[in-house]
């Protein structure tokens, strides 16, 4: 599946309401953890089967949604399910690690 | 059978696969994360020879490619030991196989040590940061500290001091380690405060960080000081722990051997941050991966 590009316009949409859990990547051009973690992201998205989806905060355009969720530090992974945040991961972290937050 | 295994895809680690594919052997490099190591985390890098400027992340993504295109191997998988099978013989056992080869190059870097205190890792991502330059920006306008000696927390703390309303930089000592010109720069801050003698002793805030408690060293005096962000400078540790049966470890964990890159174990060899030595620089990472390399690849 594609990653989505989320904004405040759509994050409710795509994230919040969305029937599947949704894999959110909060990230900036100027951040290198954040640029090596992004081509693993893209590769958890490429594999979902419509079981999870993902999509990707870019801080810099969007700190309103940043600020909403407490972001502190990036690269964060955040997990919604039904609406509600259910995991969180901050950091450089695994393929297979990622997948975990989503189970 | 690999020439060469690599343990570890930072800056030391790549060298050395450049310089065993260039030698005409082969290298496999394991590497639980990302390539690149801790550089990866520099937004500019200024002291590397031949460059004025490169962000981390490039040279780090120029390093890799480069090693690719020489034929090696890269598997992110997790080294957990070595079995020494004597004279060529080696096997590295993953959290996903088993490989063998004549020759190991532990190039495990370092990374952030921890202040050790109760909530700590919870508290990462809420708070509680190792990187000031990534992390800086998300409490532009607020209060934040800094703890540590070195020219790490001095950067930090000035860096900081353009963004936050308010830097406190905690220190254990009265003296710094660090660069006189920068603290001397900081001291000239209207918005820095400088801690001294003290430690951090307590992470205040239930989900977010909300403050610190701080504890005079002289005269025992705890005092809290109400913070929205810890950037915690106190230094790197080793993670060799793994393989302490097959190489000696010096007392600070750091895997002993010099500047020949050999340990005391036939056909295994250490390169960059993880062996013991005096000066940890990229520079230094890169020369001990081709030194370990070329050593191993005559082995």
């Amino acid at each position: 599946m594609e990653v989505i590009e989320l904004k405040e316009l759509n994050f409710e949409n795509e994230v919040l309401n969305s029937p599947v859990p949704v894999l959110v990547d909060f990230w900036a051009s100027w951040c290198g953890p954040c640029k090596m973690l992004s081509p693993v992201v893209d590769e958890v998205a490429s594999e979902s089967d419509g079981s999870y989806k993902v999509g990707k905060v870019n801080v810099d355009e969007e700190g309103e949604l940043a600020m909403q969720f407490g972001i502190a530090s990036i690269p964060t992974l955040l997990v919604f399910s039904g609406g509600e945040l259910v995991n969180k991961s901050v950091g450089l972290i695994t393929k297979d690690e990622i997948l975990d937050l989503l189970k | 059978m690999y020439d060469v295994i690599i343990i570890g895809a930072g800056t030391a680690g790549l060298t050395a696969a450049i310089y065993t594919q260039r030698a005409g052997k082969t290298a496999l490099l394991l590497e639980a994360k990302a390539y690149g190591g801790q550089i990866v985390n520099t937004p500019d890098i200024e002291n590397y020879p031949g460059y004025k400027h490169i962000s981390g992340f490039e040279f780090a993504t120029n390093l890799y490619e480069q090693a690719k295109e020489l034929g090696a191997e890269l598997k992110y998988e997790r080294a957990l030991s070595i079995r020494d099978g004597g004279n060529e013989r080696k096997t590295v056992v993953t959290n996903a196989g088993e490989y063998e080869c004549k020759a190991v190059i532990l190039a495990t870097g370092a990374k952030n040590r921890p202040l050790g205190l109760e909530n700590e890792q919870k508290m990462v991502g809420s708070g509680v940061s190792y990187c000031a330059t990534c992390d800086g920006m998300f409490f532009r306008g607020r209060e934040v500290a800094v703890v540590g000696g070195g020219n790490t927390a001095i950067e930090d703390a000035s860096f900081l001091s353009n963004y936050c309303s308010k830097v406190y930089l905690i220190h254990r000592r009265d003296a710094f380690r660090g660069d006189a010109k920068g603290v001397k720069a900081l001291k000239e801050k209207d918005n820095v405060e400088f801690v001294l003698n003290s430690a951090v002793t307590k992470l205040l805030g239930k989900f977010r960080l909300e403050g610190i408690e701080v504890t005079n060293k002289l005269d025992g005096s705890v005092k809290t000081i109400p913070v929205a962000g810890l950037f915690v400078a106190v230094g790197q540790q080793p993670e060799n722990e793994s393989f302490s049966d097959v190489v000696s470890l010096d007392e600070g964990g750091y895997i002993a051997a010099g500047e020949d890159c050999r340990t005391g174990t036939e056909g295994i060899f250490t390169a960059g941050d993880c062996r013991t030595k005096t000066v940890r620089q990229l520079t230094t990472a890169a020369a001990d991966g081709a030194v370990a390399a070329l050593a191993a690849c005559k082995s």
